[in-house]
């Protein structure tokens, strides 16, 4: 009956708390104490996420769904590393305390989890983040067609950027000396002026934007976060 | 309503509740310090190095109060249309008659940050318009937080429609909390299923570019919003619509429709234009205080706006 009233009320009470917290010292540290409220909220769900995970890919192998084949290596990694990580697989004895082979942190080198770390994910995160360069290639192509006013004034501004960021800006521009030298452009004229303005411009609607919202959820107005009240 | 039980039994929850609790928590805080912190010795009630947020916070809030209250009571409020909400009716109703899937993704952050509320509170527009249409909206989540908040406002706007029915729990899933390995899903999901609308609302950081083009691949009608201002520029590169900063705080209100809602971004406005004095009169004092005719009058009134005001060393 009241599921969207109780979490309001709780919204409610602890956004004001935090709010009171920032002025006033007495209050000092119970901002840490909702955060660790959040933290044990946040490991309660984990499990639940989790399983979500378990059945989800569980149910397109049964069901040889298309794909299947990279839920089981999803669900056998998954499986693998919580295994090994429960059990602290391969982690050596602690310094500190030597007589409990269990004391030592999962994340210790050489353990199963480090070495998981070390040369899966790791490999793994850098070969995706590595992909940003070639689609960094293709937006900026696509961007930087010259079909309107303002995209020919990006496209311009791109390039005497490009050109102050890289040597042969620094070889073009020499005659004309340090002051209007491609690299004196983008630093003192694009970068600090027309972009740092732009740039506080979005930042004081944002700021202005966080603390309206924050006043809709707090007093309740915004409630479409909430789900549905039966 | 005011002879219904349930409706006072809400008001108490919502307003006398939290009164009582606040008071009764807040008050033995003040007087008696935080007893889970017994180095907290402080015997400061308020910290006056803040007097400032305090007063500059309170007249935006007054502003955003008082403009609310004025379109309650039935006062005019213009709120400019934004393209990219706009766009979300064309796209879902597109990716439905191409009989393909539409793709949210709210970020990769916890529900602790507000740009994540945010991007729910669209998502439950997104979600009531595709079940209008009988479509579903698939929505892989990096935080098993976020999976659950989403499936009660995907239920929720499924209920809205008329159309629950249309909700599918498993089209909203937890994929993984590491950020690449979640960009590494949604994209093979996106170049699998190939959905025909894609939106980003939420906070971003590296996989902005990565999630953005692989939908661009796949021709599908992209709307983004984020207030991280380094993942902008990405994504007005490689989406068709791009919520910018405040815009998508201001969503829910503009979907919504609703008055006092639409009220609060008109109070937004007042704080802008309080933003637009101080700049202005922190340009003057800087110009006046090049003349040394004009005595220290410019220089101290600058410290002041500066360095008291607005905390700058």
């Amino acid at each position: 009956m009241f599921k969207r009233q109780i979490p309001i009320a709780i919204a409610m009470l602890t956004g004001f708390i935090m709010v009171a917290a920032h002025f006033s010292p007495r209050l000092e540290g119970i901002g840490g104490l909702v955060e660790s409220w959040f933290l044990v909220l946040a490991a309660m769900a984990m499990v639940l996420g989790g399983v979500n995970l378990c059945m989800h890919h569980l149910t397109l192998i049964t069901n040889l769904k298309p794909g299947w084949a990279y839920s089981a290596i999803t669900l056998t990694g998954f499986l693998v590393t919580l295994l090994v990580g429960l059990i602290k697989l391969g982690v050596p004895l602690s310094e500190q305390y030597p007589k409990h082979p269990w004391a030592n942190s999962y994340e210790e080198s050489p353990g199963a989890i480090w070495w998981l770390y070390e040369y899966i994910i790791q490999p793994s995160t850098s070969t995706m983040f590595a992909l940003l360069s070639f689609f960094v290639a293709s937006a900026a192509f696509r961007a930087f067609r010259a079909k309107t006013t303002e995209a020919a004034l990006l496209l311009g501004t791109a390039l005497i950027v490009l050109l102050g960021r890289s040597y042969a800006g620094t070889v073009l521009s020499a005659p004309l000396g340090d002051t209007y030298s491609f690299a004196s452009l983008t630093d003192f004229v694009i970068m600090s002026v027309i972009n740092t303005s732009g740039q506080r411009a979005i930042v004081i609607g944002i700021a202005l934007g966080v603390a309206a919202t924050s006043l809709r959820i707090l007093l309740g107005m915004d409630r479409s976060y909430l789900g549905a009240d039966e | 309503m005011f002879q219904n039980r349930t409706f006072w039994i809400a008001i108490s929850i919502l307003f006398v509740g939290p009164l009582l609790l606040l008071t009764l928590f807040l008050i033995p805080y003040l007087f008696f310090g935080n007893p889970f912190l017994p180095h907290a010795t402080s015997n400061v009630f308020f910290d006056f190095s803040r007097i400032w947020t305090l007063v500059l916070v309170s007249l935006v809030c007054a502003g955003v109060l008082g403009c609310t209250l004025r379109a309650r009571l039935g006062g005019y409020v213009y709120v400019r249309p934004i393209a990219g909400l706009k766009a979300i009716e064309d796209a879902v109703g597109r990716a439905t008659e191409m009989g393909r899937p539409i793709l949210f993704v709210p970020g990769i952050m916890d529900l602790n940050e507000l740009q994540t509320v945010a991007g729910l509170s669209v998502l439950s527009s997104v979600a009531k318009e595709a079940a209008a249409y009988e479509n579903s909206v698939h929505v892989p989540t990096s935080r098993s937080l976020v999976m659950t908040a989403a499936r009660e406002v995907v239920q929720a706007a499924c209920i809205d429609a008329g159309k629950p029915d249309v909700y599918q729990e498993d089209s909203i899933r937890y994929v993984t909390d590491e950020q690449f390995a979640y960009v590494a899903e949604v994209c093979g999901w996106t170049q699998r299923e190939k959905p025909a609308a894609c939106f980003y609302m939420g906070q971003f950081f590296a996989e902005s570019l990565l999630l953005a083009e692989n939908g661009n691949s796949v021709g599908a009608i992209q709307v983004a919003g984020t207030a991280e201002s380094s993942q902008l520029p990405f994504f007005v590169a490689a989406c068709d619509y791009t919520l910018l900063g405040e815009e998508l705080f201001a969503a829910s209100a503009y979907l919504s429709g609703e008055p006092q809602q639409l009220g609060s971004l008109q109070g937004q406005d007042l704080g802008k234009g309080l933003a637009v004095a101080m700049l202005l009169a922190g340009c003057l004092l800087a110009t006046l205080m090049q003349f040394e005719s004009l005595g220290p009058f410019p220089k101290q009134a600058h410290d002041v706006l500066t360095k008291q005001i607005l905390g700058r060393d």
